[in-house]
């Protein structure tokens, strides 16, 4: 069962209290952008074997959206994180490099 | 007018603890900057209490508030007082981007009491509720089974719970299930 911290209401609370609302950190295409940006807005997501960035709502708390970093594999979480945010803390960022030296997720390693 | 009824008429159960409708409550929700001065007046002037830290609950005179979110507040009064109260509170927050809004005939709100009470909500939300965990004045919005809800401490022995007035009959079912005799946990002091 995984656990995540809220950061907005510091709960930490279990998956059944949450709810997947897919990947975090993805840059909208929208109108006047080309096709194939747009595609890959809607459609091209990560499926990693390891390092993961998602986005997580506390559906049954709180309400707000927060990101998530966990690894696929072993299912540790690396950190929760406020969603007004374009990329992940650095300390969530060293976290993961401790563990996984040279992970790279889309733009960021 | 008619006649304004809670969800479930003061239904009670008596297991090893008992869940009750409390009747109608008065519940507004504040949604705004819960830390600016406006809020901190606002809720002084409605009910005489502080604006809540989070996930905790202030008395003040005639009432209680709620920290629901970062940028939301519940605030319980008696239903007879909803109104002067909602009117106080918009009164006071007049000048900034806020919302008040009276949500009274949209909730139920159950109490369960008895030494079991921790018992009877531990089974049914994913809550450490052990003494000294979750504390006196502390609101915990979760779910109960398969819907929303939200409970604090009224006493040593008894919680109420909040949810919305459509699964009322559901939530009331879900509890009263647990608090069945036969279903003590004696799990949690």
């Amino acid at each position: 069962m995984l656990t995540l911290q809220c950061p907005y209401c510091g709960v930490w609370a279990e998956e059944t209290e949450l709810h997947a609302e897919g990947e975090a950190h993805l840059k909208r295409f929208g109108p006047d952008s080309d096709d194939a940006d747009f595609e890959s807005y809607l459609f091209m997501r990560e499926n990693p074997k390891g390092v993961h960035f998602e986005r997580w709502r506390h559906a049954s708390g709180c309400g707000k959206f927060f990101h998530a970093a966990r690894s696929t594999t072993t299912l540790e979480v690396f950190g929760t994180y406020s969603a007004q945010t374009l990329e992940p803390p650095k300390d969530i960022k060293d976290k993961i490099s401790a563990k996984y030296p040279g992970w790279s997720w889309r733009e960021f390693s | 007018m008619s006649e304004a009824v809670s969800a479930l008429s003061g239904a009670i159960f008596e297991g090893f603890a008992t869940v009750t409708d409390t009747g109608l409550r008065g519940m507004i929700t504040v949604r705004g900057d819960l830390a600016s001065k406006d809020m901190g007046a606002a809720i002084k002037a409605a009910i005489d209490a502080d604006v809540p830290a989070q996930r905790r609950v202030t008395a003040g005179n005639g009432g209680k508030v709620a920290w629901m979110s970062p940028d939301e507040l519940l605030v319980v009064v008696d239903y007879a007082t909803v109104l002067d109260t909602v009117a106080k509170l918009n009164a006071a927050l007049s000048g900034s981007h806020t919302l008040v809004s009276n949500v009274s005939d949209a909730r139920a709100v159950f109490e369960i009491r008895g030494a079991g009470c921790r018992d009877v909500l531990a089974k049914l939300a994913p809550v450490d509720l052990s003494q000294g965990v979750f504390a006196e004045t502390e609101i915990r919005r979760t779910r109960i089974a398969q819907v929303p809800a939200a409970f604090w401490q009224t006493g040593t022995e008894s919680f109420e719970v909040i949810c919305f007035r459509s699964v009322a009959q559901y939530v009331f079912d879900v509890l009263r299930l647990s608090a069945t005799k036969g279903g003590e946990i004696h799990h949690l002091g």
